[in-house]
């Protein structure tokens, strides 16, 4: 059975918005332009590809089910309480078992030693073997040999699923190139072969983590992959859903602002400056710490423990979002109100149209790549602030997986002796792979689409 | 211009009053103290009695705007909302939930922000001015696309890396510096190098990506064209004609963080256990203490203010040609 929670809903919109806006590019002839110039740039090609896998990960994340269970006392079918996202059961061999505590990348012990009383009731001291990985190599008995083979094994495996693919779409690009954005074949090599890396690392993770914890285990003895790759869905949430709340506010009172001017105006402005005064850590601070208040008087109305973690997510998105509309507000009020002046817009106002046609002909479109340039520019930003305001315990629920909550937890066992370090190093790794390609993204966005920006240099 | 000044201010009081009512809204309705109270004492087992003696200890026990069962002017004053929120306008921001006095607090605590905040600015500034220009001197060149390759790649890392890796690098395995703690007078320089040099390289990649593009922007235009052709040399262009114009944009964005210095750094100085704003912030809000996160939304704002109309200022002092009216 289908679960739906609140944010996976709002997470298909925004999908579906994304897909229209793709759409629309498509029939509109300068927009297409503008986007056929991030596609030629190669920082542009490989941002847009990794970041759609992260994207792909957090849409598999986002469909979540209850499974079915046959109970054999009482003849009747029942669903789990536990829901589980497509992505889990996906990669279900790789996480279903918990060792006992923390222990290293690749390694085939547990990380502290143990006492252990052996046939003769002697008592040792040893590190105790790990129970499900570390000590099944599929294809060596030395480590490093056994890793290389798996790769070699990978990458076979590899070009077998997807030679027929890529002949496929080598013989689309040849035959129909018509309507490709892809033009320049070139930069299909580029995407190729970021697609390839891509794909052949994750065939090689996948299947190194069926034998090791690539990235060892945690305190509870969950496996640190498992818990990155869950934090995907978390970050890309927290950086796309936000801008989508604020979109709406934003456009509309920055553009009613601007065009409209006079009383509206003044109200508008007053309403974001005021917003904007406060110091946008504490406002998030003082909105979550009442939503925390009033999730702790009212425990009735969030039963389920997945449905109290996500509401908590989609709240820290809309406060981060509503903190966060004045800049982009600023800008569109601005812009509207040179846009009021043109020549255009004037002459559509004698010919008699209204008030509100002239604002989705001539306004919008006019403003959109300022929004667009505002969304990308945030999304890294947004996914850096979960982490810190996770570590001030304002973010994200505990139970949520996410990139700070690892970070969180980790930073207290930091006096450990030796250092438990895994746990910081995959969270930051995959906080910082997500957030460099989506800077790099942003930029070569921003060149696409702020006429203002330094081509020359670049 | 002192005309203008006071009309800047007299514009900020309703502003300040929004906040007020903003976070009166939020602190006071959407909870009421009642629930407040409720969730410190634990929820299980409170009696009313308790939660009264609690609201009464913190002056939390007084209706939200009209008191009925007082007379006379009392009727307003013995209100939650004058007494949380319109003496806030005095600056009296009362006791907090723990019983300390939060305006002595804030004065004691000012300082070590200070003491981290301003010399991370300077030291910064200084430092993402030269790349800046360093890069743009090398414009269209590998060494400027490298570099600002570089700079994306530092602003990718998260703040909370650049801490904690500095803390076990510099403090755990070098053993240059304590790894937490403050001190009064010179003692404080050895708590106080690694938190700074931290917030400076943290800065390192916006900032000098930021001044960059200020500095390019400004070689675009035709003065720069002038000068050039007039025979002068590149050097002496970039430093005479470009940087003294970019000062004024970088000028003004530094104006308006000057008096939120004062708040600190909200991670940092809870990382390095700095006795500053940012920690005292920090920890009110992991211990719930919401008189002083009120008390700190109301100067944070006003900081801002103030740092706004200090822009303003300094932008008729650098620029002669904008006017204020």
């Amino acid at each position: 059975m289908f679960v739906f929670l609140l944010t996976d809903i709002f997470f298909y919109i925004i999908i579906f918005s994304i897909g229209l806006y793709i759409f629309y590019v498509r029939k509109t002839k300068d927009i297409l332009e503008t986007w056929k110039h991030v596609f030629r740039s190669r920082t542009g090609i490989i941002s847009i590809v990794v970041l759609s896998f992260f994207l792909l990960i957090a849409i598999l994340d986002s469909i979540h089910i209850k499974e079915k269970i046959y109970n054999e006392q009482t003849e009747s079918f029942s669903y789990e309480s536990e829901i589980k996202s497509v992505l889990d059961i996906i990669l279900l061999p790789t996480y279903k078992n918990y060792e006992k505590s923390y222990s290293s990348p690749f390694s085939s012990n547990l990380y502290s030693k143990e006492t252990i009383i052996l046939e003769n009731n002697i008592e040792r001291r040893v590190y105790p073997k790990l129970l499900y990985k570390g000590n099944h190599n599929k294809y060596a008995s030395d480590n490093t040999a056994n890793i290389l083979l798996t790769f070699i094994i990978s990458l076979l495996k590899y070009f077998f699923v997807f030679s027929i693919f890529y002949l496929f779409f080598y013989f689309r690009i040849i035959f129909k190139s018509k309507n490709n954005i892809f033009i320049p074949f070139k930069l299909n090599k580029v995407f190729l072969m970021t697609l390839s890396i891509i794909l052949i690392l994750s065939i090689f993770l996948y299947e190194l983590s069926l034998q090791y914890y690539v990235l060892g285990t945690d305190k509870v003895g969950v496996d640190v992959l498992y818990k990155s790759i869950k934090s995907i869905r978390t970050g890309i949430l927290i950086g796309t859903l936000t801008t989508i709340v604020m979109l709406p506010f934003a456009i509309f009172l920055g553009i009613f602002a601007g065009y409209i001017g006079g009383f509206v105006d003044d109200v508008i402005q007053y309403i974001y400056t005021t917003l904007n005064s406060i110091p946008s850590v504490l406002l998030i601070a003082s909105a979550i710490l009442m939503l925390q208040v009033y999730m702790a008087n009212n425990p009735l109305n969030f039963e389920n423990i997945y449905e109290r973690a996500d509401l908590r997510l989609f709240f820290l998105c809309m406060i981060l979002g509503l903190t966060s509309w004045t800049g982009l507000c600023r800008l569109l009020r601005g812009e509207s109100m040179k846009l009021r002046e043109v020549e255009y817009v004037q002459a559509s106002k004698t010919f008699g149209l209204n008030r509100f046609s002239i604002i989705v002909r001539h306004i919008m479109p006019n403003i959109m790549h300022i929004v667009i340039i505002t969304i990308v520019l945030d999304f890294s930003a947004l996914v850096l602030a979960e982490a810190v305001l996770s570590y001030v315990n304002i973010g994200v629920d505990p139970t949520t997986y996410s990139w700070g909550n690892m970070i969180n937890a980790a930073r207290l066992e930091m006096s450990k002796e030796p250092i438990v370090w895994w746990s910081l190093f995959s969270a930051f790794t995959f906080m910082f792979i997500l957030v460099l390609f989506a800077n790099l993204f942003s930029d070569v966005v921003r060149d696409a689409f702020d006429p203002r920006s330094n081509k020359n240099y670049e | 211009m002192i005309n203008y000044i006071f009309k800047r201010i007299l514009y900020a009081i309703p502003i300040l009053i929004g906040v007020n009512l903003l976070t009166f809204t939020l602190f006071f309705v959407v909870n009421s103290p009642d629930e407040v109270a409720r969730l410190h004492l634990g929820n299980k087992r409170v009696t009313q009695e308790q939660i009264q003696s609690w609201n009464e200890q913190r002056g939390y026990n007084f209706p939200l705007f009209f008191n009925q069962s007082e007379t006379g002017l009392n009727v307003i004053k013995k209100t939650i909302f004058y007494e949380k929120s319109v003496k806030l306008f005095y600056f009296d921001f009362g006791i907090s939930d723990s019983g300390r006095d939060i305006k002595y607090d804030i004065k004691q605590r000012m300082w070590p922000s200070l003491a981290i905040a301003l010399p991370s600015l300077l030291v910064g500034l200084m430092i993402n001015i030269t790349f800046a220009l360093f890069f743009v001197f090398f414009r269209a060149t590998k060494v400027d696309y490298i570099g600002v390759i570089f700079c994306v790649a530092l602003m990718s890392i998260s703040s909370l890396f650049y801490i904690i890796g500095g803390q076990y690098l510099i403090s755990k395995l070098l053993q240059l510096v304590p790894i937490s703690g403050y001190a009064q007078g010179v003692d404080a320089i050895k708590f106080l190098i690694l938190p700074v040099f931290i917030s400076v390289i943290y800065g390192i990649g916006s900032g000098t990506r930021w001044y960059r593009s200020l500095f390019l922007e400004e070689i675009e235009k035709d003065y720069v064209k002038t000068a050039k052709s007039k025979g002068l040399s590149e050097v002496s262009v970039l430093f005479n004609h470009v940087f003294k114009n970019a000062l004024i944009p970088i000028l003004t964005g530094v104006v308006v963080i000057l008096p939120l210095l004062f708040l600190g750094s909200l991670i940092v100085e809870s990382f390095f256990g700095i006795p500053g704003l940012g920690s005292y912030t920090i920890d009110a809000i992991q211990s719930q203490d919401f008189a002083i996160v009120r008390a700190m939304v109301f100067l944070g704002t006003i900081l801002y203010i103030f740092g706004l109309i200090l822009t303003d200022i300094s932008y008729t002092l650098v620029d002669p040609r904008v006017r204020l009216k």
